[in-house]
């Protein structure tokens, strides 16, 4: 019989301590996904963070190392060019990346370094319990901007995709959302052409992908997905920003 | 044949990382040590190793982390605010238990401090630094030669136990020259790293490189695993150099550039039939107290000779318990003492005793 579905290589077969509804667990599974259909799982080496998803070494099924808050695309640079026939990816949340880590990803992407990034944004700190994020939408809500998001005092969301896109060296960089089925097929698509890039020795690669926080937004799973699409996807243009090919064509 | 030739300190930190075998140097601009990044970043290319001009010293640290993780022989140098920077990454470190060394070739501080050599950064290199109990070792040369032979050793050492490791120099020491001989050495032999994160190649089970411990039993635990190697390492890997100690009467406690000026003055002393001795500390952490214990139960009296407000004295106190007198003399931050100034301590601590005798 012909198996049609079953549970990635790439991913531990176990319980995961995600909130219910989360899209962490989605995001985990296109990832491993592509690994998984690259052949890569005994060369590849995950980064986690510091954030919803440090304990990210319990779910993927790959060797790892745990990098401090924002140091990941550091702690990457140093795994890849120790050895560079491996496949090394981040996963990093909007805290972690565009906030403390914004040093680490700018010079890691300038420098072109052959690695992948898996950017979750959910405009929330997640795992310290709901603050408010360099990505968090203007007016919305936090533990701490409980007035809303105050742009004149605050700012604005950072677009993480479009700043990097200034850089020459990247060499794919994509916007995906998982709110629905489609856009979930989109985000994986983009997340094993971005790990393509890597196999291919072509650079730097990002894929940020738009996800929930039902916990700490106040909101049902559902709910949130429908908050996503259309609070998230308006201020976060889906979409590839960077494909080397393309660039030279 | 090993060559003899003239090596600036900070070069010797360079070459003497290369010839151990380090292939990884990740670093950032800072004075006084900027001619250790200009250095590799011309010599690692000839050996086939990296050189990575980070955008920040965090970011530095943290490539040192991932290629030490991964295996590799990776260093990072900087001075000393540079180094406070590092300090997040060192916990990480020493607490995942990834070999590397860290070169700090200090200068005056608080705060930005000045460029000129200081010892000031003591306290912050062997009582942790950054947070959490954890212990790096640190290594003090007194001379460009031993900066090229404690390279190597501090490379094999934190290999042997899996900790990162401190080379702690000053200013004067890093812009200094010295005749050196350059050797290969022998038994250079990296060792294998299985517990390195590399790729679950072949069925290799899953390497996590990690300091994390949510559980309070989980931490906990590490910490006790820790806490025993530190106990080994100070059981072993101990350091130092003693000169004319035996008939001394008064020791002087100094490293780096102190001893050097401490060494001038004790001869001096010595020439005028002062009994002086000199105790050199070679590890810092771990320190040698035991030595300094026996010496003391021995009738001697100390004095420390730093380069700072007065740092080591507190363990050269507490390794000699109340048993003896310790004296203290010390310039501050960015000034370097004179053989006269220390000379003039040392006769002034026989002052007083000879007239009660």
């Amino acid at each position: 019989m012909k198996q049609v579905f079953g549970y990635p290589e790439s991913l531990q077969n176990r319980p995961n301590h995600y909130c219910p509804g989360c899209t962490h667990g989605i995001i985990h599974r296109l990832v491993a996904e592509a690994i998984d259909e690259l052949q890569v799982r005994e060369k590849t080496i995950a980064v986690a963070p510091v954030g919803c998803a440090v304990l990210a070494y319990n779910y993927f099924n790959c060797d790892a190392q745990q990098a401090a808050h924002g140091r990941a695309p550091a702690v990457a640079t140093g795994i890849k060019r120790a050895l560079p026939d491996r496949i090394v990816f981040t996963y990093q949340g909007d805290g972690d990346l565009a906030s403390i880590g914004m040093a680490e990803i700018v010079h890691a992407a300038n420098r072109g370094e052959n690695i992948t990034v898996i950017f979750v944004n959910n405009a929330i700190y997640g795992m310290t319990g709901g603050q408010m994020a360099p990505t968090t939408l203007p007016g919305q809500k936090t533990t701490t901007s409980p007035y809303g998001r105050d742009t004149a005092t605050t700012g604005y969301p950072i677009q993480v995709c479009e700043m990097l896109n200034t850089l020459k060296a990247p060499a794919f960089i994509a916007r995906v959302s998982v709110h629905d089925p489609k856009n979930v097929m989109k985000a994986k698509e983009a997340i094993k052409k971005a790990f393509e890039y890597q196999v291919n020795g072509k650079g730097f690669s990002l894929v940020e992908v738009l996800s929930t926080c039902p916990t700490n937004w106040g909101m049902t799973p559902v709910e949130a997905l429908k908050w996503l699409e259309n609070n998230m996807v308006p201020v976060f243009p889906l979409g590839t920003f960077r494909s080397l090919e393309e660039v030279s064509k | 044949m090993a060559e003899r030739i003239m090596m600036k300190g900070n070069e010797a930190f360079a070459e003497g990382a290369i010839k151990a075998g380090c292939r990884f140097f990740f670093g950032y601009p800072i004075t006084p040590q900027n001619e250790i990044p200009e250095y590799m970043s011309r010599r690692m290319p000839e050996v086939g190793g990296t050189f990575i001009q980070a955008e920040s010293e965090v970011s530095a640290i943290n490539m040192v982390y991932g290629a030490g993780g991964a295996g590799a022989r990776a260093m990072t140098s900087s001075s000393s605010p540079g180094i406070s920077l590092k300090q997040e990454g060192i916990s990480y470190i020493a607490t995942a238990e990834v070999p590397c060394v860290i070169v700090n070739v200090a200068r005056g501080g608080p705060g930005l401090g000045g460029l000129t050599p200081s010892q000031a950064d003591y306290f912050q290199a062997v009582k942790g630094g950054g947070h959490g109990d954890y212990h790096m070792i640190v290594f003090a040369p007194g001379s460009v030669q031993e900066i090229i032979d404690l390279m190597y050793e501090a490379f094999v050492t934190a290999d042997k136990y899996r900790n990162p490791v401190m080379v702690l120099a000053d200013g004067l020491l890093g812009q200094m020259m010295e005749p050196v001989v350059l050797r290969d050495w022998e038994d250079l032999q990296i060792p294998e790293k299985p517990w390195a994160s590399t790729g679950m190649v072949a069925g290799k089970p899953q390497s996590v490189i990690n300091s994390l411990g949510l559980a309070p039993e989980e931490l906990e635990n590490m910490n006790i695993r820790l806490q025993n190697k530190y106990r080994t390492i100070e059981e072993n890997e101990v350091r130092y150099e003693e000169d004319g100690v035996e008939d001394a009467e008064l020791i002087i406690v100094a490293y780096g550039t102190s001893a050097r000026v401490s060494k001038s003055a004790i001869n001096k002393a010595r020439a005028e039939g002062k009994k002086v001795g000199l105790f050199r500390p070679i590890t810092l952490w771990p320190f040698p107290s035991k030595r300094l214990a026996e010496l003391a139960e021995a009738g001697k009296r100390f004095m420390t000779v730093e380069m700072s407000a007065g740092q080591m004295i507190e363990d050269v106190k507490l390794a000699v318990n109340g048993k003896s007198e310790v004296e203290f003399y010390g310039r501050y931050n960015g000034a370097i003492p004179s053989v006269t100034e220390v000379y003039q301590a040392i006769m002034k601590s026989f002052e007083g005793r000879e007239v009660h005798k």
